[in-house]
């Protein structure tokens, strides 16, 4: 099939970014989304240009390194899919498709389509985690976990930190993401006795930042290639008003 | 074959301990020399990947007290393709009272490898396999739980004991995301610093001791030098030598390769793993192959048409003129044969002509008899996911049409060479996870390679490595050491070299090429016809490369090219060595299958008497040197492997 | 947000309610509007409930404005580049984001012209303070149809407001689990439909001769 391709090139993260069209020929219906810009970029190659910069890595859904807002949606049309598991069929002959970055000020442009995510990371150093130095573990079965939050705990963990949810988000909010670890943490036992603490220094430093804050449209859930529900944001804000009530 | 490679002196593992195997790894801790705590802050520790053994290693020498330099070519730590791993971790946990104990699992595990791993470390992996799943409990990873909240256990890859421990069909993304968030837990206290998109490019090799890196800011193209007083690679394996492969697309060699050409031994290169239900190429365009979890044999019926070229659609061939070949050539396990045997299988119906699908590379793994026997709602309930990702990637539907599968390159088992401390031949140099050579032998059993990564990681390293950090502090060596200032004009050689040729051709177009060359000669079977027809191949594609290849735009920026350049210039070399290595071992063992050495019904035959050795080269350009390290068997005796 | 939103919800609901006496003659609504302004009298001065409900209610606007305009800068910073395609909204809340911010607009602007013309009649033909009854008739009566239409556009937006609004409040505050928040997100479209019903049926009756 044959596309016009409108993707937003940057050469760099201070250089100003515009859409530019290509038309692309003999794209195969079995390849995925990433393999038609593989294609492209072979061609681009061959004539002498600069081939489309995209971060990609496993390109079987699990890594969260693929990032595109495909005609302004994260991910493109396919619910639970990422870009890399999006497959050419889902489109015909002749469409045009736009191909954006993330947006957000807290993901800025490295180039063209790639975004520095470190926040993400930042986020996660600032208390998603369970302190348990190596070797001072009980044995595994000295804790039972009732299965349905073991399973609650795992569909929150399901996260790929891919950072959909905050391209979907209309305020660029971190939220889902943040509140996907405070869930999987705090439905665990062995996540209780840093629950306050953990919430009150990850929204601390989601807000440093430079993410939106959560009006609840939902946008996030929707985007969400592991198809993470905004429960977790319900349980986040429980967690996040006991804790303050708390700290005053 | 000598024209091939030179023999050297034999090499040997000087940390092995001795004495009954169930106390070498504590008599080793023991004799092993440890840092004062308060010497600790003063070592530095560089750490090369951030997987399963990167981050768990670099979280607990931060913990410890070291100070860790953490670096990774992904954006952040938490994209290592330790992520992908979908099937389970081995514990001995014997949870299930059903026989298991920690010498089953070494025992297994040294069956499993083909007798060609060591039986010292085999041990010691079996015995830290328990204290793993204690330490990811603590951490928080929801492993799949039973309804009275007690950990659940499978069977896998035919094991009789119900030893796998597992959170869905994700158990490497939850398995790294609790050392991922060890680590962020390190780097917020101060102890690890955490360099992401940063590519090691060189070693730096000062007196004879491991010292530092280069690396390359992968966004602003600047290059340094960081020294330190030991260095970690855990960089994983090296299966995109093939192009297609189960690995992501960053995965790569050259952190491994760059420390061989700096003197450390290879070892095994042609151990490979290929696992047989992946999905098969689509097209040309194809870029990598997606696994189907092994758990699909289980119900999933193995067939192709009896006649070649047969194109009619499957639900049109009739029963009997269908070929159930696993069930007909081994009729006791029948589709259950392990992975090597029905990959094998695979491609020779595929080279038959009888494959189906695309380019006819492809046999149909049939659901209808399952669904059938237990409904579909049953199938869907076991399989479900898997169903939809296949049909995601194929646009068939697997509950109506038979399943496409063919063989691919997922794991290898060869590596950089350790002894057992986790040291490389060069001083300093420590080798964890994928990318050393030790515990799997010429075959990897399921759900051991999560096992292994963490098990160097959290457990070994950190205390083995306190044995070499306790002479140091190591003398300062500054940017104007004659060693680092070589490495670095190599680094900036290297990448002018790539920017500045005149080329007309992309790298991909190259990997693509040496992949095929690797995946017909070097693949499933080999022969010593085919190994020489490689490395020529090989050779001629290689000085094409560097004449013909092409990199777009400039070193002083996010170029992704570049950094594919440097890494299938890697390949080259690793290619050859591999075909060199698998040439020189004339006999078949795990997943090595040599054509010339196989019984009387197609099965591998080992060669004791002459391979019971691990075969670790030292890089001397087009000739390497071949270090034989013996292998001996007190506990396992070498049996010869039958599923008849 | 929430919380001042919520002080604001009850204060729609008693005022919706305090309308509906309308429908039981001038006498009936003009008592209720007199006994508002008399209330706890001679205890307490004149007004002193409403000037309570008055301070209440600014503050709780006041709040509620704060936050959305701090709420709107952070999401204004933390998406500096705005994306060249955009496809409409899926998530639970499909129109909350463009409802929310245009809505309120046009809910302050209607408050503001509901003050002047019911409040302090400004814009009213009736200036007789005591005379809510008339004040009402007049204002929606029936040749002046672009009030009442206006009124309505207003109400739609505040009844989308509520809509996202309400469940709103409740996921921030309590964060139901998903049974919980479904059901929550039915009793926010009840209420606001509820309350959109309940001030709509005044103009339209007023407008279509039924009241007069």
């Amino acid at each position: 099939m044959k596309l016009r391709l409108r993707i937003w090139r940057q050469p760099g993260a201070d250089a100003k970014g515009k859409m530019v069209s290509y038309v692309i020929d003999g794209v195969s219906e079995d390849a995925s989304f990433l393999e038609m810009l593989d294609v492209l970029n072979e061609r681009l190659i061959a004539d002498g240009e600069d081939p489309v910069a995209f971060d990609h890595d496993c390109r079987e859904g699990i890594c969260g390194a693929c990032s595109l807002v495909i005609d302004g949606q994260p991910h493109g049309p396919q619910a639970a899919t990422t870009t890399c598991q999006l497959h050419m069929r889902k489109y015909k002959d002749g469409d045009t498709i736009d191909i954006e970055p993330w947006r957000a000020g807290a993901f800025p442009v490295v180039k063209d389509l790639v975004v520095d995510r470190s926040a993400f990371d930042r986020i996660i150093a600032a208390g998603g985690y369970i302190s348990a130095p190596t070797g001072t573990a009980p044995d595994a079965h000295s804790v039972p976990v009732p299965k349905a939050d073991a399973d609650a705990a795992f569909a929150a963990a399901a996260c790929i930190g891919c950072g959909a949810c905050v391209a979907a988000c209309p305020n660029g909010s971190g939220m889902l993401f943040m509140a996907a670890k405070v869930a999987h943490l705090g439905l665990m036992p062995q996540g209780q006795p840093e629950r306050h603490t953990r919430v009150l220094g990850m929204v601390a430093e989601h807000d440093a930042a430079g993410f939106g804050g959560c009006t609840n449209t939902g946008e996030c859930a929707a985007a969400c290639p592991k198809e993470i529900g905004l429960d977790v944001i319900g349980q986040l804000n429980r967690d996040f008003r006991k804790a303050a009530a708390r700290a005053a | 074959m000598s024209e091939y490679y030179t023999d050297g002196d034999p090499v040997a593992d000087t940390k092995a301990p001795t004495g009954p195997i169930n106390e070498r790894w504590e008599r080793r801790r023991f004799t092993g020399r440890l840092v004062n705590p308060s010497n600790r802050r003063k070592l530095r520790v560089i750490v090369v990947g951030t997987g399963l053994a990167g981050a768990s290693a670099a979280a607990t020498l931060g913990e410890l007290g070291y100070r860790v330099s953490n670096y990774c070519f992904q954006d952040s730590p938490r994209r290592a393709h330790s992520i992908a791993a979908q099937g389970g971790i081995n514990a001995a946990k014997n949870y299930r009272n059903d026989g298991d104990s920690v010498y089953r699992l070494f025992y297994d595990t040294v069956k499993g490898g083909d007798f060609r791993s060591r039986e010292s470390n085999v041990h010691r992996l079996a015995e830290i396999s328990t204290e793993i799943i204690d330490q990811c409990v603590a951490q928080g990873v929801p492993f799949a739980r039973e309804y009275g909240g007690l950990l659940d256990n499978r069977s896998f890859g035919g094991a009789q004991v119900s030893r796998t421990f597992y959170a869905r069909g994700q158990t490497g993304q939850q398995l790294l995301l609790g050392a991922y968030q060890a680590l962020e837990r390190q780097v917020a206290a101060g102890t690890v610093e955490l360099h992401t998109r940063h590519e090691m490019l060189e070693l730096v090799v000062v007196d004879g001791r491991a010292r530092g890196i280069i690396v390359r800011d992968l966004v602003t193209g600047e290059v340094t030098t960081e020294i330190a007083d030991a260095v970690v690679l855990a960089t994983g394996g090296y299966g995109n030598v093939f192009f297609l492969s189960t690995n992501a697309k960053g995965c790569n060699v050259t952190a491994s390769w760059r420390a061989h050409r700096q003197g450390a031994y290879f070892a095994n290169p042609c151990y490979t793993q290929i696992h047989p239900t992946c999905i098969p190429q689509s097209g040309d365009h194809q870029s990598k192959l997606t696994l189907m979890s092994e758990s699909l044999r289980n119900d999933g019926r193995v067939w192709v048409p009896k006649e070649r070229g047969d194109d009619r659609a499957p639900a049109d061939i009739p029963e009997d003129e269908r070929d159930y070949y696993l069930e007909r050539r081994y009729p006791a396990f029948g589709n259950l044969v392990p992975r090597d045997i029905a990959s094998r299988a695979a491609k020779a119906v595929c080279d038959e002509g009888r494959g189906v699908g695309p380019g006819g590379l492809g046999v149909y793994l049939d659901f209808a008899d399952a669904i059938g026997r237990l409904g579909k709602d049953a199938v869907e309930a076991k399989y479900g996911n898997l169903f939809q990702m296949y049909e995601r990637i194929t646009g068939e539907n697997p509950y109506e049409r038979p399943m496409r599968i063919y063989p691919a390159v997922h794991y290898t088992m060869g590596g950089l060479w350790v002894d057992y401390d986790l040291q490389s031949n060069i001083p300093g140099l420590f080798v964890a996870g994928e990318a050393n050579f030790s515990d799997h032998g010429a075959n990897r059993l399921g759900a051991s390679a999560l096992m292994q990564g963490l098990s160097d990681g959290y457990f070994v390293l950190p205390n083995t490595i306190s044995d070499y950090l306790a002479d140091g502090p190591f003398a300062a060596v500054d940017d104007d050491h004659e060693a680092v200032a070589a490495a670095k004009a190599a680094v900036n050689d290297r990448i002018a070299f790539f920017l500045g040729n005149d080329g007309d051709r992309s790298v991909d177009s190259f990997h693509r090429e040496l992949g095929g060359i690797m995946w017909e000669y070097c693949g499933m079977e080999r022969t010593d016809e085919g190994l020489r027809k490689a490395i020529g191949l090989i050779r001629d594609l290689k000085a094409e490369f560097y004449k013909r290849v092409k990199v777009p735009a400039t070193g002083a920026e996010l170029n992704q090219q570049l950094e594919k350049a440097g890494r299938v210039a890697d390949f080259f070399e690793l290619g050859e060595l591999m075909c060199i290595d698998a040439l020189h071992r004339t006999e078949s063992c795990g997943g090595h299958f040599r054509a010339e050495s196989q019984t009387e019904d197609g099965e591998a035959k080992r060669d004791d008497e002459h391979f019971s050795y691990v075969a670790a080269w030292e890089f001397a350009g087009e000739e390497p040197v071949l270090h034989r390290e013996a292998l001996e068997f007190e506990y396992v005796k070498p049996t010869q492997r039958s599923y008849k | 947000m929430a919380v001042s939103g919520i002080l604001m919800v009850l204060f729609l609901i008693a005022h919706m309610a305090g309308n509906l006496h309308i429908f039981e003659g001038r006498e009936s609504m003009n008592d209720y509007a007199e006994g508002l302004r008399t209330f706890g009298e001679p205890l307490l001065p004149r007004e002193s409930l409403l000037w309570v409900l008055r301070i209440g209610l600014i503050a709780a606007i006041g709040v509620h404005i704060a936050s959305s305009i701090a709420l709107t800068h952070r999401a204004l910073h933390a998406r500096p580049v705005r994306y060249v395609s955009r496809k409409p909204a899926k998530g639970e809340s499909p129109h909350a984001a463009a409802t929310m911010r245009w809505g309120a607009a046009v809910i302050v602007l209607f408050v503001i012209w509901h003050l002047l013309d019911l409040t302090f009649r400004t814009v009213n033909p009736v200036k007789e303070a005591p005379d809510a009854y008339g004040a009402v008739v007049a204002t929606f009566a029936p040749e002046r149809w672009p009030v009442t239409v206006f009124y309505l556009l207003a109400l739609a937006a505040l009844g989308f407001h509520l809509r996202h609004g309400i469940w709103s409040a409740v996921q921030t505050i309590a964060g139901p689990g998903l049974a919980w928040r479904r059901r929550w997100q039915a009793v926010a479209l009840a209420v606001a439909v509820i309350i959109v019903a309940g001030f709509a049926i005044v103009p339209l009756a007023v407008s279509f001769g039924l009241v007069s």
